[in-house]
């Protein structure tokens, strides 16, 4: 399957399961566990950064439209797909991953460790960033900080049963190829 | 110049990012002008298709608890006929129509439209209902609507041609203008929603002197031309006197379901329009 369509179809597929199966979900203090963001998450390391922004914008303004909430999403996937180019060069070893696979996924940063830190430090932005965003309005500073942190975790927990369903596959890619 | 031109292309992506940014802000604090914009009936529509095809699974699966909200929507129907009540004097009939003017002079104020929840979300800060009958439909915005068993959902903010978006009750700008049942004079006030739990909203603003207690009715003034007089809010679940001020502060269980949603009614004010244009007049009068 090409780049273009697989991303298409996460695309779909994300959005469809975000707003239809995980916005029906109601724990606690009302912790909403997000899985949409993957798609930024797991971009190519090789697009253009102007480009993941703009895809960005269209996930999370897509999300939106369906909840009647126009910018909330989008100004966190925005955010998100601005730093990870700088989380990945903090975080990918010297010898340049990057090269050599396609996206970022457990092997291609080099350890499960490393594939946590870049998922965990990403989800706790945006989730910080939305909920800043919502609390706005209510301004309860204890309720949005629990609520954060609350929905980083179930989150990352998430996109570990995510990446352990759909074992994404890379080949390894040589220089001279 | 060409330093302004180097500048750009330097920091370009972090340039696109904010610009980007207050973009997004822009679309949140200006929600009620890109609302009224051609785009958002756009989205609508498509949002609202998509939605259409998931309810048809949803419904099934919600078939028994639908039905029983409809057969006890039939049974108060039922009990309100005329012919469970006697008139003792039979010389003297009454006859009530349904025809907006009939030849007693009755004129219909409320019509009551069927309208299917194609989608319905409670968990977040501002939740919306979508409905599958719009403009094309004779649905307008700002038309209250109640599950039913009269309990309220929302107010219609937004109609496309086929899809309508209610303003739940469980929104942080919804405000609804209330009363207790069995205190209508002494106990009103307004129910709000603290964005905590769904199911659960704030009747804020009661004097102390109402008689308030636990599993009272509060429901609609009929103050407002949205909603008739009677629609049921929820049942006063927890009563908190207010230390700094002289009011009650109010939690309400909701009458309506919001978990469970499929049929509801939207209900239209023919007097509205006539009641707003002599606001307006009095106000131009005050103005001038």
């Amino acid at each position: 399957m090409s780049t273009l369509v697989k991303n298409i179809l996460r695309f779909v597929l994300l959005i469809l399961v975000q707003f239809y199966v995980l916005d029906k979900i109601h724990l606690n203090r009302m912790v909403t566990p997000y899985v949409y963001y993957l798609f930024i998450l797991w971009m190519p390391f090789k697009l253009n950064r102007t480009i993941q922004m703009i895809l960005a914008f269209v996930v999370g303004f897509t999300l939106d439209s369906f909840r009647h909430s126009p910018g909330f999403h989008a100004a966190a996937c925005v955010l998100i797909a601005y730093l990870r180019p700088f989380l990945i060069n903090i975080i990918i070893p010297q010898e340049g991953a990057d090269s050599n696979y396609e996206e970022p996924s457990v092997r291609s940063m080099g350890g499960f460790f490393q594939y946590m830190i870049y998922a965990g430090v990403l989800t706790l932005i945006h989730h910080g960033y939305l909920f800043l965003l919502e609390a706005w309005q209510f301004g309860d500073i204890w309720y949005f900080i629990v609520k954060t942190l609350l929905s980083t975790i179930i989150s990352v927990v998430l996109i570990f049963v995510a990446e352990a369903l759909f074992s994404r596959k890379q080949k390894f890619r040589t220089n001279t190829a | 110049m060409r330093n302004v031109f180097l500048f750009i292309r330097r920091y370009f992506h972090f340039l696109f990012f904010l610009l980007s940014q207050v973009f997004c802000i822009y679309l949140i604090t200006h929600y009620n002008k890109f609302h009224n914009a051609v785009g958002s009936a756009t989205m609508n529509e498509i949002t609202g298709r998509v939605n259409n095809q998931y309810n048809k699974i949803d419904y099934y699966l919600q078939l028994k608890r639908t039905n029983e909200q409809l057969a006890s929507d039939n049974e108060r129907l039922r009990n309100s006929l005329r012919e469970n009540f006697e008139n003792p004097d039979t010389s003297n009939k009454l006859v009530t129509d349904s025809i907006p003017f009939d030849t007693l002079g009755n004129r219909r104020k409320w019509l009551y439209q069927r309208a299917k929840v194609v989608s319905n979300s409670v968990t977040t800060q501002n939740n919306f209902v979508v409905l599958s009958r719009g403009s094309a439909q004779q649905l307008n915005k700002d038309e209250g609507v109640v599950d039913p068993n009269n309990g309220v959902v929302g107010i219609v903010t937004d109609v496309s041609e086929n899809f309508a978006v209610v303003m739940s009750l469980l929104h942080k700008d919804s405000r609804i203008s209330a009363i207790l049942k069995n205190d209508p004079g002494g106990g009103g006030g307004s129910v709000v929603w603290d964005g905590v739990e769904p199911n659960y909203v704030s009747f804020i603003n009661v004097r102390k002197s109402a008689k308030a207690k636990k599993g009272d009715t509060v429901m609609t003034s009929g103050i407002t031309p949205t909603f008739p007089y009677g629609m049921i809010i929820g049942t006063i679940d927890q009563i908190t006197p207010d230390k700094s001020t002289n009011n009650f502060i109010i939690r309400l269980k909701t009458a309506a379901n919001f978990y469970n949603l499929q049929y509801v009614y939207s209900i239209k004010n023919y007097q509205k329009d006539e009641i707003n244009k002599l606001l307006e007049k009095a106000k131009a009068r005050i103005n001038n």
